[in-house]
């Protein structure tokens, strides 16, 4: 339904500059996520396999867990919807992936300007070490040499307001970021994902390293972005997956073995295995 | 239990005496030259050009040499050190040919400086035709510190976790655009530690600079990159080399001059690094 020229819209707006700058910064905001759809995707690291023949949708404005025991492929997988997987040496892909109906690993598909559609928040916060709060926040702009970092106040203040980070550090944005405490950083990496506005947020395990307090306040915070993105969550945590998803897949040795809606999936699972999983059978 | 307490106890003595018994040494060796030299030190020791009579010899000229030298030599090694070291670590990745460069650039480190000397007289003096002068003599001397400067980057290049390079991927942008704006500050520290390694060596090198063709006796400073030129190990040498006890004091008060300036260089790039590093907060 969306053209590819939507998924790359920061490449066109080099071409007409200010006006298409400043209509981006608007038209962004209201535009609405993107879904994504999986077509037999098989992903592998030289010989080890690591997805095989995984198919599904991801629908916009919803949260997607992903939940699994570890070396299922949970990874790997979401690493392959902004195209991270094609970084490690080695890897090898095959299948399709659509996003808003365009296919990212078409050929006219810069994998650079993919990923600042589609943002990813790793399992440790890795703020950048050299950076103050505010220089994180924007460092995505500034990596890019986007034009909108010009409006850098309003969007550092609009990004941290969204990763409920604002109040907790607007007396002290040119401190360190390896000042925060961990959960703090975290949500520092959230709020530098979101300032390059993805429609797209990929999350892997991102509350795996943080105490429960913090680990509540990030949930809260999904239950907000959702209106904003379209979110895939990777977790370890079943009890997460149950309070934050929508919708919950469920990966075995690199297969998809069920999805659903979260709460007949965590009720009524259709599957033995997925059953035995949740159940705490195994994993 | 006492034979392990007894063994414990004899492993710290050993481990230890390896740390004080060179310091010992060392601290004599210094306090030998002090003695001797630090009376011969005064203004006119370090302003005066050389000359036959000992108590009117100074080393201007070396020390404007050895000056000229380093910075001439950091301005060459440094930077193509680290963009050897950045395509070696960032780019070459494990590809058999950066291996493989990787391999050699260790052992260039080991070679004998004399080797470098007389590879810098075939190619800079010979080939290139830069003369027996200074911009030879940095030339070589950068030759010889680049595998300490291309190991100590690629070093601390590595050392910047790659949780960084993916954070910068997963916001768009480039391998440049993270290198330059993430990895690269990230590793500044550990790259100029490695700086200080290769300059205090270029500061104390000798034999490749007199097979370049620096020479003992100038009175006058370089004026041109091929001028005669000198440096404050050659001087030292040649001081020591001469009969007459006076020299010898001479080469003592070199020696602190020496020591002083390699100091100095270290203190420099120090303190350049801990700018670099108040940045970096782990």
């Amino acid at each position: 339904m969306i053209d590819s020229a939507r998924l790359s819209s920061t490449q066109s707006s080099t071409q007409s500059s200010t006006q298409s700058s400043t209509q981006s910064s608007t038209q962004s905001s209201t535009e609405a996520p993107l879904a994504v759809r999986v077509i037999d995707l098989h992903a592998s690291f030289g010989k080890r396999s690591a997805l095989s023949g995984v198919t599904l949708d991801l629908a916009a404005h919803e949260v997607t867990a992903i939940i699994g025991p570890s070396g299922c492929g949970k990874s790997t997988f979401i690493r392959c919807l902004n195209r991270m997987h094609e970084l490690t040496v080695g890897a090898t892909l095959s299948g399709r992936v659509e996003i808003g109906g365009a296919d990212i690993y078409g050929a006219h598909v810069d994998p650079v300007l993919l990923r600042r559609r589609v943002g990813m928040v790793f399992q440790k916060a890795n703020p950048f070490p050299t950076m103050s709060i505010r220089e994180n926040v924007l460092s995505g702009l500034v990596l890019t040499k986007s034009p909108r970092r010009s409006m850098g106040d309003e969007i550092v203040e609009r990004s941290l307001q969204q990763a409920a980070l604002w109040d907790e550090v607007k007396d002290r944005l040119d401190d360190n970021g390896g000042s925060l405490s961990g959960g703090q950083q975290q949500r520092l990496c959230i709020a530098r994902a979101l300032a390059v506005e993805p429609r797209i947020l990929l999350m892997d395990e991102p509350c795996s390293a943080l105490d429960p307090i913090a680990t509540a306040r990030i949930e809260d915070l999904l239950h907000t972005l959702r209106e904003r993105y379209t979110i895939v969550i990777v977790t370890h945590n079943m009890q997460q997956a149950a309070r934050v998803s929508s919708k919950t897949a469920f990966f075995l040795n690199g297969s998809l073995i069920e999805m659903g809606p979260t709460k007949i999936l965590f009720t009524r699972p259709s599957d033995k295995r997925t059953e035995d999983y949740i159940t705490g059978k195994f994993g | 239990m006492n034979t392990i307490r007894r063994r414990e106890t004899l492993f710290a003595v050993v481990c230890g005496a390896c740390v004080f018994v060179p310091l010992l040494l060392l601290v004599g060796m210094v306090g030998a030259v002090v003695v001797r030299g630090f009376g011969r030190l005064d203004l006119s020791f370090l302003t005066s050009y050389p000359s036959r009579h000992a108590e009117l010899a100074g080393l201007f000229p070396a020390l404007v040499g050895s000056a000229l030298l380093v910075a001439m030599t950091a301005a060459l090694a440094l930077p193509i050190g680290g963009a050897a070291a950045i395509w070696l670590e960032e780019y070459g990745g494990r590809s058999r040919l950066a291996r493989f460069i990787e391999l050699n650039v260790h052992n260039l480190a080991g070679v004998p400086s004399v080797v470098y000397g007389i590879l810098g007289l075939g190619v800079f003096v010979r080939v290139l035709g830069l003369g027996h002068g200074i911009l030879s003599g940095a030339a070589t001397l950068a030759l010889l510190v680049l595998p300490v400067v291309i190991v100590a980057s690629r070093e601390s290049l590595r050392a910047v976790p790659s949780s960084l390079r993916d954070a910068c991927a997963a916001l768009g942008a480039t391998q440049w655009q993270a290198v330059r704006t993430v990895v690269v500050p990230a590793a500044l520290p550990g790259m100029l530690t490695g700086a200080v390694l290769a300059l205090s060596r270029a500061v104390g090198e000798t034999a490749p600079l007199i097979v370049v063709g620096a020479v003992a006796y100038v009175t006058f400073l370089p004026t041109s990159l091929d001028d005669p030129f000198t440096a404050l190990p050659i001087q030292i040498f040649h001081w020591v080399a001469r009969p007459q006890a006076a020299f010898v004091t001479n080469a003592a008060a070199g020696i602190l001059v020496l020591l002083a300036v390699v100091a100095s260089v270290n203190i420099l790039v120090s303190w350049v690094r801990d700018r670099a590093e108040q940045k970096v907060q782990r």
